[in-house]
Formats: structure tokens, sequence, C-alpha cells
């Protein structure tokens, strides 16, 4: 493993961000801002027409540390440590737990717990624990 | 305009994630490893993202939800769902082992792709056969009958 700093002002500062996206979103379009939920919209079926803009927040999100190394000229540290088998059955649980319990980090974690949802906190409560228990089988099974 | 407007929505969001340090695997599984925490390696770091995130979402939400519309739309369409049914017990386990195995949730995934990294390509090939499995499965006729459909406007 990959030892990371304490770092609780940028990630205030970062976290503040992310709600203020999810703010402006409600704002401008009334729908939350759920990565999972807009992410698998991209794929049928469709309900609705907001196609377009689902894509414009998803090419915005890959958009950002293309922007930050354009205007900084460089970007912070990521260390992907998984092996490409671990990061296709990572992807697979995550893609279809996310859709399949209608929220991820940021449906239920951010938006979901800011309205008081007991779903989304049932929700954030349970991935933080299954994610916390995988971890520790994965560093400290012997 | 809802399209640029949109994506620099999505640019915050990504900025932040960046900012936050959750762009960055090693530091998620860091926050998440609890097993570090006697050897001092445990990064608390994530759970100050969940709290600059929530406090002003929560403030920011109450704020917007009093105006009459949204700008580029008719009405808001907010999760109407309160129950506690079959899907939102199994969803997020099966969500959090995956986000324990690499040390990517969705959001962070997609952003890392901008890093220019084969890592993420792969994982967000396979998360985005893993939501439209979901999508599908969930909608197969056989299985609408028994269980009951995700809220629409859910997350």
């Amino acid at each position: 493993m990959v030892s990371t700093s304490f770092t609780p002002i940028a990630s205030l500062v970062g976290g503040a961000l992310i709600g203020l996206s999810a703010v402006l979103l409600m704002w401008a379009t009334g729908r939350i801002a759920g990565v999972s939920g807009i992410a698998a919209r991209l794929f049928p079926p469709y309900e609705d027409r907001q196609f377009p803009g689902r894509l414009a927040f998803i090419a915005g999100l890959v958009a950002a540390p293309v922007l930050v190394l354009l205007v900084t000229g460089s970007l912070p540290a990521q260390t992907i440590e998984a092996n490409p088998v671990v990061l296709i059955v990572g992807g697979l649980l995550t893609g279809f737990g996310s859709v399949w319990g209608s929220g991820c980090t940021s449906g239920h974690g951010v938006c979901g717990l800011s309205r008081l949802s007991a779903r989304s906190l049932v929700a954030t409560m349970t991935f933080m624990a299954t994610g916390m228990a995988t971890v520790l089988v994965m560093r400290h099974w012997n | 305009m809802a399209i640029p407007v949109q994506f620099l929505i999505g640019v915050i969001f990504g900025l932040g994630l960046i900012v936050s340090g959750m762009a960055n695997p090693a530091k998620v599984l860091n926050f998440l490893d609890v097993g570090g925490i006697p050897a001092g390696t445990w990064d608390a770091s994530l759970a100050f993202v969940m709290a600059g995130a929530v406090a002003v979402t929560f403030t920011g939400f109450k704020r917007v939800l009093k105006l009459a519309r949204p700008y580029f739309a008719e009405r808001f369409y907010l999760p109407t769902r309160n129950d506690i049914d079959p899907r939102i017990i199994a969803g997020p386990p099966i969500f959090g082992v995956g986000w324990g195995l690499a040390g990517f949730c969705p959001g962070p995934a997609l952003t890392a792709l901008g890093f220019g990294s084969v890592s993420a390509v792969i994982f967000v090939v396979a998360m985005s056969a893993g939501m439209a499995l979901a999508r599908f499965v969930a909608h197969l006729p056989s299985l609408t009958r028994f269980v009951t459909p995700a809220d629409p406007f859910d997350t």
C-alpha cells in the first residue's frame, strides 16, 4: 500500500465544491447530482429526454483534470494499486451495486443525507461498512 | 444553454473530487482501511470531504427548493420513495465491496479517466457494464412483477 497524508483543509474545500455542484445541478435542472444515476441513464431504456445534459455532466467530470493540467501544468498524485482483474471485478460490482441500490457516494452520501433521507442513510452506512470490511480482508487477512 | 451549464457543473464536481483527494484511490482505500488505525496509516481526510459536501448541499438545497422551479426545467424531480425495499438492502453492500476492492466509486472513476490512466479505463468499462446490466435486469418484464421498480426520480 501507498501511504497518503492527512489533508483536512483540501478535503473540506474539495467537498464544498462537490456540494456546490450538487446545489447548482438542483438549481439548474431540478435533479439530484447522483453520478451512478446520471451515468447509468446513458444506457437504455431511455425514460426521458435528458440524455444530452447527462452526457454533458459526465463529460465535465472527465474534463476537470484536463483543465487542471492545462491551467496549472500538473496534476495531483493518483495511485491505482489494483491489478486489472481486481479493477474489472471491482468495476462490475460498483456499477451493478450502485445502480441496483439507486445511488452511490454522491446520490445517497451527499444529496440523500442532505435531504435527511432514511433510504440514503441506510445505503450510505451499508456501503461504508462493506467497503471497510473489504479493505480489511484485502489488506489484513493473512 | 442548459447543456453547457451542466458541463460546467460537472467540471465543478470533478474539481471537487481532485482537490479533495477522492480522485486518488490510494487515499480512498487508506480511509476505508480502519485496520490501519493502530499502525497510524489511516487517512481520515475523506470524512472531511463528506462534511464539506453535506454542509454546502444541506444549506444550498434548502434555499434552491424554495424557488418556484429550476432554471432549466418545469419542476423539481426529487426522489419520492422512503421505504426500505429489497433493492436498497441488496445494492449498497455490493457497491461497497467494489469500492473497497479498487478504491473507486462512480464519480472519481470517471474523473480518473481525465488523468489518462489505463487502469481507470478498465474500471470504467467494467463499471459501465455493471450499470447497464443492473438497468437491464431491473427492467425485465418478469422481474418488475416481483421487484418494485426503482423510483424514476431516484438518484
